[in-house]
Formats: structure tokens, sequence, C-alpha cells
């Protein structure tokens, strides 16, 4: 049977074969996913993102539980940073992930950043596609967790739920940085610990202050426990409500041109960028033109234009 | 596409033990070497096997340190046979078991067996899992 379809049936194995084909840049790959791409589109992604030890993965593996209870297959890729001087990674979201369905209706699959910023790596996209073909009703995608809000998330997810949680010490910090504006669902983890219910005030007064017309979306601040399960399924009702919100305002169909903009981007920036390293970085052509811009000789500027006329046959001014 | 390949390793321990540390010791000297580690802890052979396919690792790294490693990895190899992943995968596993198991882990599928002592270093466990990787 062809990989497709074996994937299409919900081969774990084929599928898994093929995400690490994807992150390796195997030749294959691209042809692979074009094959899938017409059967990609139904699954409902969902972005989790947040400080560091925020709970964003205990919070996934309750919210897997939900889900599962619902009947829904679910997907997950959780995203760790690779070093940047090793080019290792320690990918640990999985440990706290022990929801286990005998059926295999669950897929968690580990990533590392690869050098890629922003808090997702550079194939996230096409993973989620690869999640999708096989079935997945809900694809969860848990960001790098990092000091500021990754809003690169926002940019593939359908609902982006950004966790903080008390005591943090930088929650003033990451409101600073957008997080309003990232978030559809705003979750404060640990509401056993002291300073939950003053932290989820303080989030609903910044709300309140934001002005949100009639057809706008407001996010909703929800306290959760997710060490044991507490408030995760008031979560996964308003992560439906907002779905239906998506539906009815046509917001869904906007996500995915969204998607399909930045996958059409990454395409492009991913083919240059290879083209460049197979086809100028292995001779000296691009060494010269570095020390000649080194010495003053040319510019950057014009040297860029200088190698995409090479690439696509007309000078970008 | 054309990109960097990595080896990627599952490291996890069977159900039941407490001693995480030697774990995070080689997961720690995976990553400095290079490697992609997805850490398990403690987990069932059956799991753990699964884990290992969901994340289409090169390599699965046992560290166990009061059970019986030969009835875990007995059972381990065997999910991993059913599940076809026993032939692309390199098993390896270290820790505390007595010297007579070895052979045995050796031969049931175990490409690398460290117990503690002058085997066990940080330049054999790497060559081993690249070795291993490379076939
Ligand atoms: N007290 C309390 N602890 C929690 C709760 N949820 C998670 N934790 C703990 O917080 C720690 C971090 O949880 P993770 O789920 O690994 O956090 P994370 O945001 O995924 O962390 P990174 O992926 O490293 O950024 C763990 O020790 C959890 O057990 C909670 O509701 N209450
Ligand atoms: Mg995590």
């Amino acid at each position: 049977m062809k990989l497709v379809n074996k994937i299409l049936r919900g081969d774990v194995g084929a599928a898994s074969r093929l995400m690490k084909d994807i992150e390796d840049e195997a030749p294959d790959a691209t042809d692979e996913l074009k094959k899938l791409y017409p059967h990609t589109g139904k699954a409902y992604v969902v972005g989790v993102t947040g400080a560091p030890g925020v709970g964003k993965s205990t919070l996934i593996d309750t919210l897997i539980k939900v889900f599962c209870q619902g009947a829904m297959k679910v997907g997950v890729i959780a995203i760790d940073p690779s070093s940047p001087f090793t080019g290792g990674a320690i990918l640990g979201d999985r440990i706290r992930m022990k929801y286990f369905s005998k059926d295999q209706s669950v897929f968690i699959r580990s990533i590392a950043t690869r050098g890629w910023t922003g808090g997702l790596s550079k194939h996230t996209l096409s993973m989620i596609h690869v999640m999708d073909a096989m079935g997945k009703d809900i694809v969860l995608v848990e960001t790098v967790g990092s000091g500021q809000v990754e809003i690169d998330i926002t940019k593939i997810a359908d609902t982006s739920i950004v966790a903080l949680c008390p005591g943090g010490g930088d929650e003033i910090q990451t409101m600073k940085g957008g997080i309003l504006e990232a978030a559809d669902i705003l979750v404060v983890n640990k509401a056993d610990r002291e300073g939950a219910d003053d932290l989820k005030l303080k989030l609903e007064i910044m709300i309140n202050r934001r002005i949100y017309s009639p057809d706008q979306w407001k996010p909703g601040v929800f306290l959760t426990q997710a060490s044991n399960g507490a408030g995760v399924a008031e979560l996964m009702e308003e992560i439906f409500r907002h779905k239906d919100f998506l539906i009815t305002s046509g917001g869904l169909r906007a996500n995915r041109e969204k998607r399909a903009r930045i996958g059409l981007h990454e395409a492009i920036r991913s083919y240059v960028e290879n083209y460049i390293s197979e086809k100028i970085a292995n001779n000296t052509y691009l060494d010269n033109l570095i020390s000649d811009i080194a010495e003053r000789k040319t510019d950057p500027y014009s040297a860029v234009s200088e190698i995409t006329d090479k690439l696509i046959g007309t000078t970008i001014k | 596409m054309k990109g960097q390949k990595r080896i990627k390793v599952l490291m996890a321990m069977p159900a039941l033990e407490s001693h995480t540390r030697g774990l995070f010791t080689v997961a720690s000297m995976f990553r400095d070497a290079g490697m992609e580690v997805v850490l398990l802890g403690n987990e069932l052979p059956e799991r753990i096997v699964d884990t290992a396919l969901q994340e289409a690792v090169d390599v699965v790294g046992i560290s166990t340190y009061c059970g019986s490693p030969v009835v875990f990895g007995r059972d381990l190899l065997k999910y991993a046979e059913d599940k076809g992943i026993k032939k692309n995968t390199a098993f390896i596993i270290g820790g505390i078991f007595p010297p007579k198991d070895e052979p045995t882990l050796k031969e049931m599928g175990f490409c690398g067996v460290f117990p503690p002592g002058p085997g066990a270093t940080r330049e054999k466990i790497i060559a081993c899992v690249e070795g291993a990787v490379k076939k």
C-alpha cells in the first residue's frame, strides 16, 4: 500500500516516518506532502503557549483526556528548543503526558526547534497536515516555553490558549508582551496556589479596559489545576464555544487562508534557502561576494540583487 | 527539501524505578553530542514501544537500577518486534544489574549493554549509538 493511503487510514508508523522525513528534509517528503494536502483541512488546531513551567504539558495531558472522553481523536505536537551550541535537544514535554489510549487514537510527537525562532519549529505546519490527514479531530500544539509570548502560534492555531500561573514573578512581564492580542483564551493554571484569583482578576481588568466590537471575540480567563484536572472540562467547553464563534463569524475560513498564506511563505523561504545553500553557497561565489562586501567593494544590497537575479532572472530592487 | 539529519533517542526506565539520575545524565550526554532526546520516565514496555513508534526514534535507551532487566528487556523487544520497529531501532540498556545478565541481554537484541564500570564511559556509549544508527 502507498504511504499516503496508509496515513489516511491512520497508520501510526507511516505517519511517524513521514514526519521524520519532513524534519530531516528528505527529498521525497515534499512529494508525499503534495499527495496528502488535498486530504487535510479538517482538524481543529489548538495552540498552547506560555512561560516555562506554567504547566502547558500537564494541561495538554488533561485536555487529551477530556477530548478522548468525547470520542475525539487527538494529535499533539510538543516543541522544545534545540541547543544553539550543539544542535541537540531534550524533549521533555512527554514526561507529563501520561494519558494513554489503548486504541492509538492519541498521537504525540515531540519536536525540536532546530534553530527556528518564534516558539515553533520550521515544519510545524507540515506536521499538523500529517496528523490532520490521519484523521485527528483536534491537534494540540505546545510551543516552546519562553519569557515572552510566542506569537507565531496564533498564526497557525484556530484557538490560541495563553497559560499563566501565579507566582511566576514575570507575569506582569508576560502581560506587557501582548498576550491579550495573542490569546483567544487565557488560562491561570496552578489555581491551587496563592495568588491565582488575584491574577485572574488582574487579567480580567486588563481585558475589560479594551474595547471589543460586538463581532469581536473577547477572551475569557479560566482557572485550572492541570495536575488534577480541575477546570479543564470548562476549558474544553470554552474551546468549543470559540470554535462555534469562528464558524458563525467566518473566522474558520479566514484561519484556513491564514495557514495557507504561511504555508506558502514557508515553502518559498525554504526553497530559496535551499537553493542558495545548494547552488550558491557550495561554490566560492558567495565567499567572494562576502569578502567584497567586507572590503566595501560592493554592498549587501547590491549583492542580494545579484543573487536574486541569478535565482529568478529578475532583479529585485 | 534537504536538511540536517539528527539522531533521535528515546530514554525511559521501567515502571517503579526511582533512580532518575542515570537517565538524566545519559540524556544530557546525548544532547551534548547533538542528538535529540525524548524523555519518557517510568513506563511499561508496551508504552515505550508505542512511544518509540510515534516519535520515530533511532535509538531506545533503558536505564534500570532495581528491576530485572532480562524480563523487562524480553518484553520490550517482543513488543518492538510485534510493532515492526525492532529491525530499524537500536536498543541499549544501562544501569545496575548482575554481570551474568550482560550476555543474555546482548543475545536478545540489545546492541549496547552498559553495566557500571569502565565499559560505560561517555565515549563508549556515544560511539555505540552512533555506530548502531549508521548501520
Ligand atoms: N501546584 C500545581 N502544580 C502544577 C499544576 N499543573 C502543573 N503543575 C506542575 O508544574 C510543573 C511544570 O509543569 P509542565 O506541564 O511541565 O509545564 P510546561 O509549561 O509544559 O513546562 P515547559 O514545557 O518546560 O515550558 C510540573 O512539576 C507540574 O507537575 C497545577 O495545577 N498546580
Ligand atoms: Mg512542557
